[in-house]
């Protein structure tokens, strides 16, 4: 089946910054797909060129094959949440979905529906600006849901909701993915889309660095990381030494953690050397590792890393200092 | 792929695409707002108050004999002159109907600012990406409630300053320049709307909106007073405030200006203000990035 949404060398530059650069990808219906990136990676620039909001500086995106600003009237389209915060404080939950409802001459009915769906009902009559973000959010998941639209956009819509309201919202992309639409969730984190995504977009500094299933990219981490307790660790680097690829590496805690080895060859080696180990066992990279392996390049916004061996650093002679980054 | 065949439905298929949908949109947005119908209802309340109290005070001096108006004596051209009393004057005092113009320019601005300074523009516009339409149905309801407005203060105290001063040559409406003024003043609301409507389109910004309808409908007109120089003057008269004062003026008065604007341009600068406010916000809308 061909994708819901098409980008296509998808460009836009504000000024000397290129926000995002040739992007080119599919999102696919029946699917949830997880646009991730560091903050100021082009994820909401990109999502405002899919709803015609900003005009690509070249490339072209289209939503059902066409340009979604050339529609008259877009909720039966796309439903988007882009920022919780875009309301009108002075106007009560109800005014404002009904606006929208009738601008696209949708039954008012819908406004009571879609308020009961995502439990604002009660609400319903209050003013927006005394929303909590949580509440704003939901509104918005509200306003998204209105045309009842085969593609669905939202921009970060965590933020701001407590652990029931994520688990809600989790449980909602996944029942509208499984009703057969298109749903492009963005966020920064990871672990957000971990349990709710299909499919995987992410970029950094307005590129694709991966577009693919979920588990392809999980494969990515491939390389398990070992963890090793040793009263001992210079006999543990030396018994390393000599295994290509293997680095070692303190992790915070007084454990260590080797990278590029099998915990099965570092139990042997250990033997082989004589050196006591009191723990050791596997660990498979976290999808949060892989993200920000392949993002680090791409953060726009980095702090500038302290001297000291980076991830991959060789068996050096110890002591060894720095730290494990994730070990989670 | 898991994706099912086809998606459930929870709406209805969708009908035909309609403007009215867009007029009812805007008309929920605006009275949704508290404010609207305070502004209104006070301004409307402040402004023909002025009037009225004008009236009544013209009316008190006036049954006490014909008094020069003030400053009159030291004018020795006027001195000579018979003291004529200009009733259709009371009816559209400046000041307040200056600040009927602050009003419905404000409100004109806030209907595109509101939307632009809060954001909510990208929801309103990724529900009805097209844009003209969306800028056509706000213009199109701001200008039916300030007409309105408009006719219901000018009538109001058209009516009342004119009942007040019944006995000091008080005009009705078939009197000679009174219908022109009282359409001229209808109008005034609506026009001002639509130029506070552009300047929303190309601020974006609530108070730096407003700040600029208001120096462009209130402030400019003032460096283009005086009679010295002849093009001075005809630049002022392009402004709608200049305009508004050329069609309330009593026919049956002198003209006490050296180059006087005639009622027709007066008129076409109305048109003009109404017709550029809404063109400019119509392509300011649609050429920005949202």
């Amino acid at each position: 089946m061909d994708g819901v949404i098409e980008a296509n060398a998808l460009t836009r530059r504000y000024g000397a910054v290129t926000a995002v650069d040739r992007l080119s990808f599919t999102v696919r219906p029946g699917r949830v797909t997880g646009f991730l990136g560091p903050n100021g990676a082009g994820k909401s620039t990109t999502l405002r060129m899919i709803l015609g909001l900003t005009a690509p500086t070249s490339g072209t995106v289209t939503v059902d094959g066409r340009p979604f600003r050339d529609r008259p009237r877009g909720l039966r389209h796309v439903g988007a949440l882009l920022d919780a915060h875009e309301v009108h404080g002075g106007r009560s939950a109800r005014a404002h979905l009904s606006a929208l409802a009738h601008g696209n001459g949708l039954p008012v009915r819908r406004v009571e529906e879609v308020l009961g769906t995502v439990g604002l009902a009660a609400a319903a009559g209050r003013r927006i600006g005394g929303f909590s973000l949580g509440m704003k959010q939901r509104l918005g998941i509200a306003a998204a849901l209105l045309g009842d639209p085969p593609v669905l956009l939202f921009d970060e819509p965590l933020n701001g909701l407590d652990p029931e309201g994520v688990r809600w919202v989790r449980g909602l992309f996944r029942s509208l993915a499984a009703e057969g639409r298109a749903v492009l969730v963005s966020s920064h984190l990871m672990g957000e889309m971990e349990h709710t995504a299909d499919d995987l977009l992410v970029v950094g500094r307005g590129r694709v660095v991966a577009a693919e299933p979920l588990s392809v990219f999980a494969a990515r981490g491939g390389g398990t990381t070992v963890v090793v307790r040793t009263p001992d660790p210079p006999a543990l680097a030396d018994a390393l030494r000599a295994e290509p690829g293997a680095a070692l590496r303190e992790s915070g805690d007084g454990g260590w953690t080797v990278t590029g080895v099998s915990a099965e060859r570092v139990g042997d080696l250990a033997h082989a050397h004589g050196v006591r180990l009191h723990a050791l066992s596997a660990r498979t990279a976290s999808l949060e590792q892989v993200f920000l392996e392949l993002t680090a390049e791409q953060v726009e916004f980095g702090v500038p890393q302290p001297p000291g061996p980076g991830p991959g650093h060789p068996v050096a002679p110890l002591p060894v200092s720095g730290r494990e980054e994730s070990t989670r | 792929m898991n994706a099912p065949a086809s998606v459930r439905h929870l709406a209805p298929p969708a009908g035909p695409t309609r403007f009215r949908h867009l007029i009812r949109s805007e008309w929920t947005k605006l009275w949704s707002l508290r404010s609207t119908p305070y502004a209104l209802g006070v301004g409307g309340l402040v402004v023909t108050g002025i009037c009225v109290n004008a009236a009544r005070s013209n009316a008190d001096r006036l049954d006490h004999g014909p008094l020069p108006p003030p400053g009159a004596g030291a004018d020795p051209a006027r001195e000579a002159a018979p003291f004529a009393f200009d009733a259709l004057g009371t009816a559209f005092v400046d000041p307040a109907w200056q600040l009927l113009m602050v009003l419905a320019a404000c409100l004109g601005a806030a209907a595109l600012s509101g939307e632009y300074a809060t954001g909510l523009a990208r929801t309103t516009f990724a529900a009805v990406p097209d844009r003209r339409s969306v800028v056509a149905a706000k213009a199109f309801v701001v200008t039916a409630v300030l007409l309105v407005f408009g006719a219901c203060v000018t009538l109001t105290s058209f009516g009342a300053t004119q009942a007040l001063l019944r006995d000091h040559g008080g005009l009705s409406l078939s009197d000679p320049g009174a219908a022109r003024a009282v359409v001229a003043s209808a109008l005034l609301a609506p026009v001002c709307g639509l130029a506070g409507l552009a300047a929303g389109a190309l601020v974006r910004h609530a108070a730096g909106a407003a700040v600029t309808v208001i120096g462009v409908l209130l402030l400019v007109p003032a460096l283009f007073q005086g009679d010295t120089y002849r093009w001075v003057r005809e630049t002022g008269h392009l402004l709608p405030l200049d305009a508004w004062v050329t069609l309330v003026r009593d026919p049956a008065l002198p003209v006490p200006e050296k180059y006087p604007a005639t009622a027709t341009e007066a008129w076409a600068v109305l048109c003009a203000w109404a017709a550029a406010g809404l063109a400019v916000a119509v392509a300011a809308v649609r050429h920005r990035d949202v």
